[in-house]
């Protein structure tokens, strides 16, 4: 009764529940770059497929060492099955190919001489393979398919390490706004007027205009963009409608936001950041999952106090040992009251998210056995 | 410390980068902060509108201006600036073809969008383009107006696409103007002059893209810099003792008497129950210094100047950034 003045204390996140909840299709993990978000979704993963489920992992990120953790010798944009996994359930794991995936959009919706020749067009070339924005969309298309084909009940998704944080959420909408703009009006006139220039055709302030983009960008380059444009435009009638759909689909109630952090400044106000936008975008947000938070196995013993008896060991002489020990051992709960504080920062901000904090391990994670443990640790 | 001798003299433009996680803007603060000391003049860019410089010097969010953000140990002026791509497009429609005018307007119908967002390599092109005009630029007597510019750029992963602009551009822009442009950033991008330094910590994956990075740099021919081991621990506990925690052997029996000598200890059983349980974090501390034993060594498969940095105990504040720049300092890079 009396400690709730002093400290706050967050609901805790059954991410059991989550998993064991039939009624949950979609598990989003999102987070700033360098948190552990590709391992917290494939340690859910392992989890949730020996707990019976189907599962499909599917990752954006090229690190080696999580397939081979999963026994994969890599990951390609077919999904894999994960041999090993205990119990009832499945796990597939597979690894976005952006460019890859944009080539089946258009190898799927176009006939195959103009699937031919946006594919040969240098400005799609560029845009499918560097295109920051790509990956998010093409995240968002991938799972978009995942879920229509049905053969998962889990589909579990880490997000692309973005320049900010939700850029899955905003480039699809971006990419939409581009190809319904005035800019590609202008764009696709030519070919709308048989390939005379189309810039004669349109009034003075859009010659103006037109003019100003030959001058900085140079013929050639408008030249392909208007190519591509044209070609795209017949493709692409449905674009931004199923961007809009698997946006519905994250907003749905079949799906659950896990927001991954580690116990640092940067990470727990980008996290903050993340549960306000999820709200912001009515996207359901299960909770969030702090990783590699430091304890101590004798919390009794406080930092300055053992600071303050290996300075008088020092002083004395004698006990090296011990002296050094509990040096390290200050440092270690000064580390976790500073984790503790950034803990209780947002705790105080947002008093309703649930959190699940997942214990630092010495050692990374190599195999099934070291996802599992993260389950576990992620579940206790 | 004379500025002439360094590790890297004559380099003008500093590019830092770093998996996530890594502390890649602290550590492109605290080189600003070593590289101005003594009365230099350096500025500080970013590049993926984060706002982290201004979080790491505690002040608020930067303007598309340069100003100064921070006074350097013995005199010296670090300046930053917030590159936003689409203020960085309108300067240079402004600056070379003198269509401020066309700028707006083109604003207005989603250009600036579609070539800012949308068109792949053209955002790069731009905020390095800026970037190496402040490393190009003279004031009137024809001086450098910066002695240095370090700039926080994107993640490792990203870095060579990023900084390879001319082959980024050169599928869409053979001839005419952004060729131009790119062919220019490139000069001072793959010259001399320039650096590009890696942020790792001592775990696997950090170490790992630092050596895929310098890889790909290297095979983009673009000029590799030193690799910043950031949050480095302390090697407290003596060998033997590693070695003994490390095989899971390790006898608390000499740490009971000791806490019990310091007074920590209600006697010999409360003692032995301490010690007990901080033998469980001998262990893992044991276990966590091999593990970053073995990264030191992969790291020196790449072959370049390493410098260490502390983990701060206080976390990166203000005072921890000049903490690191005296290191920096210290250890020759700057």
């Amino acid at each position: 009764m009396t400690s709730r003045r002093s400290q706050r204390t967050s609901p805790a996140l059954d991410m059991d529940a989550v998993l064991d909840d039939p009624g949950i299709r979609i598990i989003v993990c999102c987070g700033s770059g360098g948190v552990g978000k590709t391992t917290t979704a494939a340690a859910l993963g392992v989890r949730a497929a020996e707990r019976g489920r189907r599962v499909v992992v599917l990752t954006v990120d090229p690190a080696r060492r999580l397939a081979q953790s999963m026994g994969l010798t890599e990951l390609d944009n077919t999904p894999r099955p994960v041999v090993g996994v205990d119990g009832p359930g499945e796990l597939h794991a597979m690894m976005l190919d952006m460019k890859r995936t944009f080539d089946e959009i258009i190898e799927a919706h176009a006939d195959p001489v103009r699937a031919r020749q946006i594919l040969e067009n240098p400005f799609y070339q560029s845009l499918s393979s560097s295109f920051s924005g790509t990956q998010e969309y093409m995240a968002m298309e991938k799972l978009g398919q995942l879920r229509r084909a049905g053969e998962w009940d889990l589909i579990i998704v880490d997000t692309p390490p973005s320049r900010s944080a939700l850029d899955f959420l905003d480039a699809p909408e971006r990419l939409g706004r581009f190809l319904d703009g005035r800019l590609i009006r202008i764009l696709m006139a030519p070919a709308k007027a048989g390939g005379r220039s189309a810039f004669k055709l349109l009034n003075a302030g859009f010659g103006f205009v037109a003019g100003a983009m030959t001058k900085i960008l140079g013929a050639q380059f408008l030249k392909d963009i208007q190519m591509f444009v044209g070609a795209l435009d017949a493709v692409f009638g449905g674009f931004r409608q199923r961007a809009e759909q698997t946006y519905k689909l994250l907003q749905a109630p079949g799906t659950a936001f896990v927001v991954v952090a580690a116990p640092e400044r940067d990470a727990m106000r980008e996290a903050s950041y993340f549960v306000e936008r999820l709200a912001e975008e009515g996207m359901p947000l299960a909770g969030l999952v702090i990783n590699r938070v430091h304890t101590s196995p004798a919390p009794a013993l406080s930092a300055a106090r053992s600071a303050a008896a290996a300075e008088d060991l020092e002083s004395r002489g004698g006990h090296e040992l011990t002296a050094a020990v509990l040096r390290l051992h200050a440092g270690r709960m000064q580390l976790a009251a500073r984790e503790h504080r950034e803990q209780e920062h947002f705790a105080t901000a947002h008093p309703t998210v649930p959190i699940a904090q997942v214990l630092a391990m010495p050692e990374d994670v190599h195999d099934l056995n070291g996802l599992r443990r993260i389950g576990e640790l992620l579940t206790a | 410390m004379s500025a002439l001798d360094t590790d890297w003299d004559g380099v003008r433009l500093h590019v830092v980068t770093g998996k996530g996680g890594t502390g890649k803007t602290t550590v492109a603060a605290a080189l600003a902060l070593a590289l101005a000391a003594g009365g230099r003049k350096v500025l500080l860019v970013e590049v993926e509108g984060r706002q982290g410089i201004a979080q790491v010097f505690d002040t608020p969010p930067l303007p598309y201006e340069e100003r100064k953000i921070a006074v350097a140990p013995d005199g010296g002026d670090v300046y930053a600036l917030a590159i936003d791509p689409e203020e960085a497009m309108l300067e240079y429609i402004e600056m070379f073809y003198g269509l401020k005018r066309a700028g707006k307007a083109l604003t207005k119908i989603g250009v600036m969008d579609f070539a800012t967002t949308i068109a792949p390599g053209l955002r790069d092109v731009l905020v390095t383009g800026k970037t190496t005009e402040a490393v190009r630029r003279r004031d009137k007597s024809g001086r450098r107006v910066y002695d240095a510019v370090v700039m926080d750029a994107p993640p490792t992963g990203r870095i060579t696409r990023f900084l390879n602009v001319t082959n980024e551009v050169a599928g869409l822009a053979r001839i005419g103007p952004v060729k131009h442009h790119a062919d220019l950033v490139r000069g001072v991008v793959a010259s001399p002059e320039t650096a590009v330094h890696f942020v790792s910590l001592l775990e696997e994956m950090p170490v790992q893209e630092t050596l895929d990075g310098i890889a790909s740099l290297r095979e983009a021919r673009l000029p590799v810099g030193g690799v910043f081991i950031n949050m480095v621990r302390p090697e407290l506990l003596p060998e033997a003792t590693l070695d003994a925690a490390a095989r899971d052997d390790f006898d608390p029996g000499e740490l009971a008497l000791g806490l019990k000598a310091a007074g920590l200890a209600d006697g010999t059983a409360d003692a032995t129950s301490i010690a007990e349980a901080l033998a469980g974090e001998i262990e893992e501390h044991a276990r966590r210094t091999m593990l970053e034993r073995r990264e030191r060594e992969t790291l020196n498969e790449a072959a370049v100047p390493r410098y260490e940095l502390p983990l701060l105990a206080d976390g990166a504040d203000l005072a921890g950034l000049y903490e690191l720049a005296e290191a920096i300092r210290a250890q020759g890079a700057a």
